[in-house]
């Protein structure tokens, strides 16, 4: 394997939460978005991440481009700690690293023309190109994305969401990233154009040989488009493992009920099929369980695990687990 | 028939050329223009600042003028009328009122364009720092602006215009040091809306100088707000000023303003020379109304979610 382009390290981040009609000077609560979470990627991988809504997937992928402060551990980016940079290798790790987000029209200027949006980080990082080059880059990226390149000076409220989302990755994309975060791009579309712009992304990795780390809380999609999955709960990686193998042999628990919710499109094999449904909510993160988060909701769970951290087995090839008591693939 | 080559050739020209993209200001232009009373308030504001800036060519005296003929005949002599070229009658000096009422028209719209200038410039800039900022440099900017607010500052401008003399300059520096407190609030509060917005965190993880988000990302999404504020901030400035100048603390002889001018003809009206009072009231007023008006609509204009 060669090296990892992006490493995460015992990852933590902790919000500071004030009860409503607090002191100025209470403690304030503490919210663990993420804790302790590790995870490689490799050169040109695509990573999923799925869990439920507050598992801290956007936190991860926040922490990872430096907009919200990391508590505990580290991230290295080649080999380099993005806590131990200087301010300019930091912008010049900002560069290469580039999200596209999840609601398509509130991450764009409603003020500027999708010329000009596409084109920030292009000017933002090489000031000195001239104004034509900038233009002539810029319509090429329309053009990369799918979207017609004379629609250079409209703007995006005149978009619909499917376009709008794709002036999102040609801004991600103009600067020629080594790594894209996509924070659930297509969740806020409706399926058709999901697939669209699922395949684009996937097109666009391909052949710029991008790394990308694709957060999703919908199975099917992820399975789509990722080479290895992380499926996240509580702020906690449960499972890491291929695609293929996560999808069709989940090892943990969560795993397994999240696979489950996943509807058939056939009605018949839907009504027979069995499934174990998770029952209750998503636990505070406020107050997370001692021991194993999933265990106020994992049927199989057991005294144990409300003792200690239930470490990572290998449950396969390549493929690992955060419980005590997996199923073990062969 | 249609020529294949035809159609080849008007898809290229419909794929070449670009298209104008009509922006939000365009769209609020529209709407603004639809709306009769607001173009109607625009149309008397332009025609009062031309009557501001150019009523003195047709003025047949000089403002400070003063007609020692008319002295004590003022009632009967200083009737407004076209012959004797008073179109507004004269003052309690025999001084002619159209000129007086140019000059104070122009005077008035001058205090309160600076004071919403100097409003919408400092207030703006300083709200959206301390919204954009946040924490402790928020808590120390806001607490500065609530301290000054709490100052009693008709006092602090009439003890200065009494320190430092009567003087335009003064006056100029007081509204503008209290116009600005209301804007930054404003400003401060639309801020704290905008930047949890995902382009402004696409604007952080590109990497863009925090001075530069404030200036491109922040600023231009506030400014629909601010506008409607300061078109609004006008008037009350004019108030302010008249307030002042009612007192007899404002504007210095031989210069006046629609406060001053009001106020000596209020003090006249007992002597049956109600044109003093009616001339400059009128401007007054009609000028308020129109900035009302247009500020009305500007408000319907920008924020059309809010009607």
């Amino acid at each position: 394997m060669s090296e990892p382009i992006l490493s995460v390290r015992d990852l933590s981040v902790v919000f500071d939460v004030k009860p409503a009609g607090a002191w100025p000077w209470t403690a304030p609560n503490k919210l663990h978005a993420v804790s302790g979470l590790s995870l490689d990627l490799q050169p040109g991988e695509t990573l999923g991440l799925v869990g439920e809504s507050g598992s801290g997937k956007s936190t991860l992928a926040r922490a990872i481009i430096g907009t919200v402060p990391v508590t505990g551990g580290d991230i290295l980016y080649k080999g380099q700690s993005l806590m131990q940079m200087s301010v300019q290798e930091r912008r010049r790790h900002r560069r290469d690293v580039q999200m596209v987000f999840q609601d398509p029209l509130a991450a764009l200027n409603p003020r500027m023309t999708v010329g000009d949006i596409i084109a920030e980080p292009l000017v933002t990082h090489e000031p000195s190109t001239p104004r034509k080059e900038v233009k002539k880059r810029v319509s090429e990226m329309m053009e990369r994305v799918g979207l017609l390149p004379n629609l250079i000076n409209r703007y995006p409220h005149e978009f619909s969401g499917g376009q709008c989302q794709r002036i999102g990755i040609a801004r991600a994309l103009i600067l020629k990233p080594k790594l894209m975060i996509c924070d659930e791009p297509v969740s806020a579309l409706d399926v058709s154009v999901q697939a669209q712009v699922v395949n684009l992304l996937r097109d666009i990795q391909k052949d710029m040989g991008l790394s990308m780390i694709f957060i999703a809380h919908d199975l099917s999609v992820v399975k789509h488009i990722s080479d290895r999955i992380v499926v996240m709960y509580l702020g906690r990686p449960m499972e890491v493992g291929p695609a293929n193998a996560v999808t069709r042999q989940p090892t943990h628990p969560y795993t397994q009920a999240l696979i489950s919710s996943v509807p058939i499109p056939d009605p018949k094999a839907e009504r027979a099929r069995e499934r174990p449904v998770l029952e209750g909510d998503l636990p505070s993160p406020l107050s997370p369980p001692s021991g194993c988060v999933f265990r106020t909701r994992c049927p199989i769970a057991q005294d144990v695990c409300a003792q200690d951290r239930p470490p990572m087995v290998d449950t396969g090839p390549d493929q690992t687990a955060a419980c005590l008591f997996p199923t073990i693939n062969q | 028939m249609i020529n294949n080559e035809d159609v080849t050739r008007l898809q290229d020209a419909v794929q070449l050329s670009e298209v104008r993209g009509r922006s939000l200001w365009q769209d609020a232009r529209v709407r603004f223009f639809r709306n009769k009373a607001a173009v109607a308030g625009l149309v008397v504001l332009i025609l009062i600042t031309c009557f501001a800036l150019f009523g003195g060519f047709i003025a047949q005296y000089e403002p400070d003028f003063v007609d020692f003929t008319l002295m004590g005949a003022n009632a009967y002599q200083g009737v407004p009328s076209v012959e004797t070229g008073h179109y507004f009658g004269t003052d309690i000096d025999g001084r002619d009122l159209f000129a007086r009422t140019v000059q104070g028209t122009k005077i008035s719209l001058l205090v309160g364009i600076v004071g919403s200038l100097v409003a919408v410039i400092v207030g703006t800039l300083y709200g959206a720092t301390a919204g954009y900022i946040g924490g402790r440099t928020d808590g120390i900017m806001m607490r500065t602006v609530d301290i000054l607010m709490s100052i009693p500052f008709m006092f602090v401008l009439i003890l200065m215009l009494v320190i430092f003399g009567r003087s335009i300059l003064m006056l100029f520096i007081g509204i503008g040091l209290i116009s600005w407190l209301n804007m930054a609030r404003i400003a401060r509060g639309q801020t704290l809306t905008i930047k949890n917005k995902e382009f402004v965190e696409a604007a952080i993880a590109t990497g863009v100088s925090p001075f530069v988000i404030i200036l491109r990302h922040i600023v231009p999404n506030l400014l629909g707000i601010v506008i409607v504020y300061a078109t609004l901030l006008v008037p009350e400035m004019i108030i302010f000023e008249s307030f002042i100048s009612y007192l007899g603390l404002g504007v210095q002889e031989p210069n006046t303003s629609l406060g001053a001018l009001i106020n000596a003809g209020a003090s006249q009206m007992t002597n049956g020379t109600l044109w003093m009072l009616f001339f400059p009231l009128t401007f007054f007023l009609i000028t308020l109304f129109a900035f009302f008006f247009v500020g009305d609509g500007l408000r319907d204009a920008l924020d059309p979610k809010d009607r």
